[in-house]
């Protein structure tokens, strides 16, 4: 017992240890000045894939629910700190100010996940993932119309038009429908990034080894024994959404405090990018953290590591995706790499005692 | 008083009386089985005492207590545990891991606590670990704790289910079909392991079984149903003489 303990501590700190070393890599070739402009450019949305793939991985692995919207809590997330940043600028410190954004991003995220997750999450696997999908959608729909002003009176909302928010003289329009919040602070940087990446894991991972993950992966396993010995199947459903949604939404404050203008596009909320964070998961492993990471890090790098290939990059991509795919998760290619791991050959004998049984 | 007191019990599907005037009193500390023919409503009983089917008619008091129509999480924390005819584990998680679900309402910290990693969570998933590891030394299961509930054989599994319900603090264990799919060895094993539950944790347990054997070798009462009734009640050796059960459920 005390060397499975160590043993999940061991995993997590690989994974912890993963994470900071890539950080420390990159910093050094950032200052050496031998990353592309590009590259550079890449950093803070590869943090923000990789912290939207753990969290999806909390749901479909974890709760064991196939959902298809999560671009749609990080749309919430990132229209919220994007209008807070915009409301406060100025009037407190730049740090606090971003920390504040992400909190009420993740919060938010995290109210709109439970109010969506008391009726959805009635229904399970198929019905689940396209109500799911629909709710990004919606989401993404309301945010294209939806017009926030401020003048000295308050807020004044409108989901028709400018002239409809009736702004006094000195009103500003800060969130204008399909334009979206343009002059939002570009606070988010890939020291933050990871940072949030580090806290996004010790979230999902303390969460997994504790009471209240047990229960939730009990539920996963078979809700009917979970019910049985007395586990509140819809207060744990909910509160794994939840949590899910929040870190989702983190994602979203980092993603709109990395651009000029935020707007709600098909491509960055809509189901593309559900299904994308999707791939990652599915790709890395339903249920395996560290596998979420490294898939997030290497789909997002592929496709511009074969820029140069232009016309047949997305082509070359997909054929890669289609080989991982089989390569990690055919029943012979598992058999494979288990006869050929390193720990077989070092004559570790903890494969062939579980085959034992 | 008695622990459980069933009166009047009945439920329809539709049409289909599935069980109808079912009575029955248990003594706290008794060791009483329930037996029938496929399909004499054995199991749909079990599932009306823990709340997964509400009554059409009738009252389930357990200890006092009216428990009728109550949902199944209120009921295993009034005190009624269970397992199931086909085995329900919790398979991805550990063998250690399905009994601690089964601590988990007695042994609470907060979620906040469990993600921050605060003293209480150490000193509760402690008292867990360490309660948890008594429970499957009782079953002989503590050298498999870190298998994957999946990987543990037949008969290890329905000991596991036994374990995970005792976690929870039963005041009345139910196991359905205990002994189904057991060789003869393991059917002796179990109907010891049984026995000394009942005598170890003073247990009151019903049980439904088709093994003759193990229910005139434990049951201390019996309780014949068939087609939703009550054909025959009382102690074990009387019913199982009684003509009308060995027509009706022993055969010719």
């Amino acid at each position: 017992m005390k060397k499975k303990m160590s043993k999940t501590t061991k995993n997590n700190f690989i994974t912890y240890a993963m994470v900071i070393i890539a950080y420390v890599i990159v910093q050094a070739l950032v200052l050496s000045g031998s990353l592309s402009s590009l590259m550079q450019g890449l950093l803070v949305p590869l943090c923000i894939y990789v912290i939207l793939a753990l969290s999806l991985n909390l749901t479909v692995g974890v709760l064991g629910e196939l959902s298809l919207g999560h671009a749609g809590f990080m749309c919430i997330g990132a229209f919220t700190g994007a209008f807070f940043s915009k409301c406060t600028q100025g009037a407190m410190p730049d740090g606090l100010r971003f920390f504040l954004a992400i909190v009420l991003g993740a919060a938010v995220a995290a109210f709109f996940g439970i109010l969506i997750g008391i009726p959805v999450l009635r229904l399970r696997g198929d019905y689940l993932a396209i109500v799911t999908l629909a709710f990004g959608e919606i989401i993404k729909n309301v945010m294209n119309v939806l017009f926030i002003g401020k003048d000295s009176a308050g807020f004044h909302f409108s989901l028709k038009d400018q002239m409809s928010l009736n702004l006094g003289t000195d009103g500003v329009v800060i969130i204008k429908g399909a334009q979206g919040i343009s002059g939002t602070p570009k606070n988010s940087t890939f020291t933050i990034g990871v940072i949030m990446v580090l806290i996004t894991l010790f979230v999902i991972l303390n969460l997994m080894n504790s009471r209240t993950g047990r229960a939730v992966m009990a539920i996963r396993d078979n809700r009917i024994a979970a019910e049985s010995v007395g586990i509140s199947i819809t207060k744990y459903k909910l509160l794994a959404f939840s949590v899910s949604a929040s870190l989702a939404g983190i994602a979203g404050v980092l993603y709109a405090h990395n651009l000029a203008t935020l707007t709600a596009l098909p491509k960055n909320f809509g189901y593309n990018m559900s299904i994308m964070i999707l791939v990652f998961v599915v790709l890395g492993g339903i249920g395996n953290m560290r596998g979420s990471i490294i898939a997030a890090v290497l789909l997002t790098l592929l496709p511009e590591l074969l820029r140069g290939l232009n016309d047949y990059r997305m082509l070359i991509y997909a054929i890669v995706l289609i080989v991982m795919m089989l390569f990690n998760w055919s029943p012979k290619a598992q058999d494979w790499k288990a006869r050929h791991s390193l720990k077989r050959m070092f004559g570790k004998k903890e494969q062939t005692a579980k085959e034992g049984n | 008083m008695a622990l459980l007191e069933v009166k009047n019990l009945g439920i329809s599907f539709g049409g289909l009386r599935a069980v109808d005037e079912f009575d029955v009193t248990i003594e706290q500390g008794q060791l009483y089985g329930l037996i029938g023919p496929n399909g004499a409503g054995k199991t749909t009983i079990f599932n009306l005492l823990t709340g997964v089917y509400q009554p059409t008619e009738g009252k389930i008091i357990l200890d006092g207590k009216d428990i009728t129509g109550k949902r199944t999480i209120d009921i295993n924390k009034a005190g009624v545990a269970r397992t199931f005819q086909n085995i329900r584990l919790f398979k991805e998680l550990t063998v250690l891991d399905n009994v601690k679900v089964g601590l988990h309402n007695g042994h609470p910290y907060s979620t906040l606590e469990g993600i921050l990693r605060l003293p209480r969570y150490y000193k509760v998933e402690k008292e867990m670990d360490e309660r948890a590891m008594e429970l499957l030394k009782v079953f002989d299961l503590d050298k498999e704790a870190d298998y994957l509930a999946s990987n543990l054989p037949y008969g290890k599994q329905r000991k596991l289910e036994i374990a995970r319900a005792l976690a929870t603090e039963p005041k009345l264990l139910l196991l359905d079909e205990p002994a189904a799919g057991m060789n003869p060895n393991e059917t002796n094993e179990l109907m010891d392991t049984i026995k000394f539950v009942q005598k170890e944790f003073g247990m009151t347990i019903l049980l439904i079984e088709h093994d003759m054997k193990l229910v005139g070798g434990i049951c201390e009462k019996l309780t014949v149903l068939n087609f939703g009734q009550v054909l025959a009640q009382g102690n074990t050796k009387e019913v199982l003489n009684n003509p009308e059960v060995i027509t009706a459920y022993l055969g010719e």
